[in-house]
Order: C-alpha cells, then structure tokens, then sequence
C-alpha cells in the first residue's frame, strides 16, 4: 500500500510538471518585459534562429521575440485585431503576419495580452530570414535604435555541409566571431557596461545544459508511447528554450523536464490520448485554432513525436552543441553557424534528415503544413512531400494555411483532408495486415 | 435481401445510392443541398429508396460522405469523400488509378490502388478556382445554365485563352472578353481549358496513370472532358454514374459493414415514418 502511495505521489509531481513549470516561467518573462517597459528600461530585439541570447544575458538583456508575442496574439484568439491594424495602417495582408502583429504592438505602444512590452535598446538579427532585415529596419526608423546584422554563411548544395576543422568551416567561424565581437562592443556603447567574460562562461555553461537536456528530450520521444506531443507540449518547451537561454532558471528548468521524460520513459507513460499512430510535423503551428488544429489528429489516435519546428525554432538548440567554456566567443561562434546554418543551408538538406527521424522516431506519416504567411519555411515542401512519398513511401499529408491569420484557415476544409489522411493510414495498416496473415 | 446505402451531402447536391448485395445499384437521388443539410441528406435517401422500391428497414447500413457527412444523421459512420471517390471509381473502372473529382467548391486529384484505397490525394486549396464554382460564375455572367456550358464551349472555333481562374474576378474577366467582340463559344472553351490546365498540375502532384477516371458534377459536362482529355492526351472514364460516385463509394464502404457482419440492427432509422 505504501509503495503505490509513493508512486502516486511521484506521479502527481512528475507528470505534467514540464508544462506547468513551463507555463509560470512564460508568465515570469512577460512579467519581467512589462515591469522593464514600466521602468523604461532596456530590452533587445531579437528572433529565434540566432538570438545571440548568450551575448545579450552576459550584459543581463531582458531579451524580447517578437515572433513569441506575436503568435500568443493567435493563441490568445485576437491576432486578427493587430493584424487588421497594421493592415489599416497600410501593410498588405500578403506581408508576414508576425511582421504585422508586431506593427501593432508597437503602434499600440507595446500592449500586449501578456503585458506590456518594452522598446528595443537595440535589436539583433541574422540573416537566416530575409524579413527578419526588413522588420528590424522598421524598429530602426521608428525608435532610432540600432539593429545589429550578423551575416551567416549558408550551405546551397546539398551534401557539402563542412564541419569544424575544416577550411571552409573554419574561414566561416571567424568571419562570424568578428562580427560578434563588434556584437559586444555595441552592447557596450548601449549598455555602458563592461563585457564581462567571465559572466560570459557562466552563461555558456547554461546554454550547454539547455542544449544537452533537449536534445536527450528529443531522443527521449523515440519511445512508445510518446511521452510529450512535440507540436503541443514541444510549444511550451520552446517559449523557455528561447526567453531563458543562457540562464540559470532555464538550465533547471531542462534538467527537470529530463527527469519528468525519463520518469515517464520508465514507467510506460504516454501523452493524454491512446497513441495509435505516430506522426511527423513539418513547418509552422496553426496558432488561430492551435489546439483544434492538433484535436483533428489526435482524434483519430494520431500524436506528433517530433517537428522541425522543434529544430529551428529552438534556434538549433536540438543539435545539442555545447561550448568550449575554454575559448568561448570563437565556440560560440561555431555554435551560431551549426545551429543557424539549419535555417539557411539548401532546403533540400531536410528530406534526407525526415527519412532517418520517420526510421528513428518509428512514425507512421509525416504532416506538412506549409503557411501563407511564411515562404521562407513554406517554399520546397511540396518537392520535400513528393521525395518522401515517391523515393520512401512514407505516407504524407500536406494542409495549407497560416500561423497567424485566421481568414485562411478553414477548419471544415482541414477536417476533411486530415480524416481522409487517417482514413488511408488505416487501410494501409489492413492490407499490411491481411499480407502478413496471407 | 440486404442493402447498404450511401448519402453524399455535398456544398452544391446531395446524392444518395443504395446497393444490393451484389454491389449493383438499385437507387439512386439527387437534390439540392439547400441550407437545410440534415434534411436535404433524408430527402435524398428517401428518394433513393423510392427509386430501388426499398423499404428502410431493409438497408442494413448508411455511410455519410462530402462535407455534410455528420448531418447525415440517420447513418451509422462516416467516410470522406476523397476515400469515396476513389473506391467508387475503381468499382465502375477496376483500371483506375488515378480519380479526378471536380465538384462544385474543390477538385481533388486521387491516386488510387486496386483495391479502391487511397494512396494519395491533393486538393485545391484557399480559394474556388479551378472548380466547378468558376463555371456557375461564367454561366451567371453570360446568362447560360449549367448544362449550357459544355455543349456551346465545343462549338469554339478561334479559343482565347483565359489568364485567370479566381471565381470572384470570373464575371469581369469574361464580360471583358464580350466587350472585345469575342465569341460565346470561344470565351467558354478558353474557360474550360483554364481549369483543365489547373486540375492536371493538380494530378501531376499525385501521378498521373494510365487510366483516370473523371468523377463529380462537372463530370457531366462534354466541354470540361474534351478539355481534360486534350490536356492529358488520353481519354478519360467516364460513366452517368460519374456524378453519383461519392455516393456509390459510400454505398460500398456501407456494404463492407454488412459484409463483415458489423451491421447494427437498423429495422429503419424512421426517416420514412
């Protein structure tokens, strides 16, 4: 009796305790932008693929996503109200719709359903997006501030990715660590701080615990039943990837959630619904209706075990490089291209890499949702479709429509492609069966 | 004897078919949809069993397809009608492997095993273009009806081509073309073979195959399948029953059921009390 006391206990504390956690630290990072904002405080701008967060905690940045703000706006259901004021304030609806909620936001002077955000000392960007040089731009003439452009080299051609110790690598990495080093001066000038390179170590050394446990989380849903839904429960994850990189309560915030993975990998514990088939995600969420969006599939049984989204939008962290605390800033170099270059090399590079995660995370199809908002994400996944299909037979679905705006969602017209999708799966898996038993 | 039936509420029609034993039809319906779905899928059930003179307790089981199908509530599951659709036209043309369904609101290109099953699909996406719904938009804008369309478009003797396909723009674009003089005839074939460009870079996506049958409402119309068929330089299956094939497929996922002796005991749904 006592032992199923215990294990009840550690149950109720475990299980869950990632989303939870997850959650309360989301709330504490918008808390600490609305007070900054309050207090007139600095802030930097910066996006997913490539924040730099490392350099701007070492100077104790609250660091801002716009992106982040502007799909809990969908989440949140009142995007369309931001979207439809940048709109009336002249941008097109073709234009990306973080781009546009954002516009909002700040015309609105930073409201925000999560709190008010502050203004951008400064903002930091890459050129893994060619909107993320265009939005920037915009905060430069409205607020005078400067934005900071790392240049990333990308790979065009597939299968001529180099790595470290190689010429080209190496030629990279250095062209990279200068511009981090001007990087660091700029904070400097805007922080009127010393760079401290000691607090600098501390940081990294955070980020390497975030970028271990995550990619032994990912490892770690290989298992079945899958223990977290990579498109629902992963979101969570990911808003803590990205806002406490680099920081203590991030680092604890990862171990823990390895421990909770490992607590349900042990004892058999899946996701909330019976888990019958094991899906890929590709591309960007359906914020406007986020959890009907994965309700279509988890209807049917189906559970998403892994995502790209999972790769680039914890700006590459799923890689797992960690720094060498010894040489930090030319580390962090190599851990800027590795990560980044996900974003920027050949689109071409994914279909080989869907091929082993369909093999390693035993999926039974893969569920592309190219948006209208986004070319960059959205551009080759119908070559990337028919590559699976016709080279690998991997069962594959495709479902347009936008992470942000809801007039190019239709729920009815998604319904039907998703259940014909299950309906295939499922007269698959009878022929299989009627072959075996033949 | 023991029958199975379909209903396929459609954005446009509603069809219903019922089957014997032996898969053949017996009944048959169609109506429009209308705003009242839940009774627009009885009405067309009725008047299917009134066709076959099937009394309702002698259908054992009721599948609901097209985008009513969960207000087909007198049936007892559902199926797409992209499964439909492909197990219907491999039912009347056992050779298909690819389907071409173009209804009033999408166009879905199918490929098709076999056996009927759905190896893949794709569909038009966000808008109307490309469907049946551009076709109603011209006949609108040229006083015509429906069943008009084909026949005329076949007359075309100098055809121009057509640039877009957007429905809301439909009406301008061929009232333009009246206001340059151009002929009825020759503005309808160019319409025809806009759409018909657009649903075969639709089956590209899925593969073309040898055989293609054309299924949907607007596979009644001659225009539209000699537009096709010169696209695709091959000539398509193409049956009365085309227009009923999500229905028939329906129909023949329904009579698995009854097959496999998963059937509830229906004795009638009281839809004809």
């Amino acid at each position: 009796m006592k032992t199923v006391m215990s294990t009840t206990t550690a149950t109720t504390n475990i299980v869950g305790r990632g989303n939870q956690e997850g959650a309360a630290l989301f709330r504490d990072w918008f808390a600490e932008l609305d007070t900054t904002a309050a207090s007139g405080g600095q802030a930097a701008y910066v996006f997913v693929m490539g924040s730099i967060n490392e350099i701007l905690k070492s100077f104790d940045l609250p660091v801002v996503f716009p992106e982040i703000n502007s799909l809990q706006t969908a989440v949140r259901r009142v995007a369309h109200e931001y979207l439809e004021e940048a709109e009336d304030h002249g941008y097109s609806p073709d234009i990306c719709g973080y781009v546009k909620a954002d516009v909002a936001v700040q015309l609105r002077g930073g409201e925000h359903p999560m709190g008010r955000i502050p203004r951008p000392s400064l903002s930091v960007l890459t050129n893994a997006c060619n909107t993320y040089i265009k939005w920037a731009e915009i905060w430069e003439r409205m607020y005078r501030t400067p934005m900071f452009t790392i240049d990333i080299p990308g790979t065009r051609q597939a299968g001529t990715q180099t790595w470290a110790g190689d010429s080209d690598f190496e030629a990279d990495r250095k062209y990279v660590e200068v511009q981090l080093r001007e990087l660091i001066a700029l904070c400097e000038q805007v922080t009127g701080r010393k760079f401290d390179v000691d607090k600098f170590r501390e940081v990294l050394g955070y980020a390497n615990v975030m970028s271990r446990s995550w990619s032994r989380i990912l490892e770690l849903n290989r298992s079945t039943p899958s223990l977290f839904n990579a498109l629902t429960d992963g979101t969570i994850f990911m808003g803590v990837a990205n806002g406490f990189r680099g920081t203590e309560a991030g680092a604890r915030y990862f171990e823990r959630l390895v421990e909770e993975m490992e607590y349900k990998a042990a004892n058999g514990i899946g996701t909330s619904i019976e888990e019958k088939y094991r899906l890929l995600f590709v591309g960007v969420p359906c914020y406007p209706i986020f959890r009907r969006f994965n309700e279509l599939f988890t209807d049917w049984g189906g559970t998403f075990v892994n995502s790209t989204y999972l790769w680039f939008a914890s700006g590459g962290t799923n890689r797992g490089f960690e720094y060498d605390l010894s040489n930090p800033l030319s580390s962090l170099a190599e851990g800027v291209l590795v990560s980044v270059r996900q974003a920027m090399d050949a689109m071409f590079h994914q279909n080989e890499v869907l091929v082993d995660m369909v093999r390693d995370f035993s999926a039974d199809g893969v569920i592309y949702h190219p948006i209208k908002s986004c070319r960059t994400v959205s551009t080759g996944l119908a070559d990337g479709r028919r590559f699976l299909t016709e080279k690998h037979g991997i069962p594959s679905l495709f479902i347009e429509s936008d992470m942000m705006d809801r007039r190019v969602v239709s729920e009815a017209q998604m319904k039907n492609r998703v259940d014909a999708f299950f309906e295939g799966l499922g007269s698959r898996w009878r022929q299989a069966a009627a072959e075996t038993k033949g | 004897m023991a029958y199975a039936a379909g209903v396929d509420v459609g954005s446009t029609q509603t069809k219903a078919v019922i089957v014997d034993e032996d898969r053949n039809i017996v009944g048959r319906s169609l109506l429009d949809t209308g705003a009242n779905v839940v009774k627009a899928a009885e009405s067309a059930y009725v008047s299917a069993l009134e066709a076959g003179d099937i009394e309702e307790r002698e259908v054992e089981f009721v599948v609901g397809t097209g985008y009513g199908r969960y207000r087909v509530t007198f049936g007892n599951t559902q199926v797409t009608e992209i499964s439909c659709h492909g197990r219907g036209a491999v039912h009347l043309f056992p050779n298909t492997r690819t389907v071409l369904d173009m209804g009033g609101q999408d166009t879905k290109a199918i490929s098709v095993t076999a056996d009927g099953e759905i190896s893949d699909f794709c569909m038009n996406d966000k808008c109307a273009a490309g469907t049946g719904r551009f076709l109603g938009a011209a006949a609108a804008a040229l006083g015509l009806s429906l069943s008009d369309l084909g026949p005329i478009s076949l007359k075309s003797e100098r055809p121009i081509k057509i640039s877009t396909t957007c429905t809301v723009f439909a009406e301008s674009e061929v009232l333009a073309w009246i206001g340059k003089g151009k002929k009825i005839e020759d503005i309808l074939w160019g319409v025809h073979m806009s759409i018909a460009s657009r649903s075969v870079a639709l089956m590209r996506r899925v593969g073309i195959a040898d055989e293609v049958t054309f299924t949907g409402g607007v596979s009644l119309n001659v225009g539209m399948v000699k537009a096709l068929g010169e696209r695709l330089e091959k000539q398509l299956n193409i049956s009365e029953d085309c227009h009923y094939m999500g229905a028939l497929g329906a129909a023949l996922f329904a009579h698995d059921h009854v097959v496999a002796g998963r059937a509830p005991t229906r004795h009638g749904a009281g839809v004809t009390s």
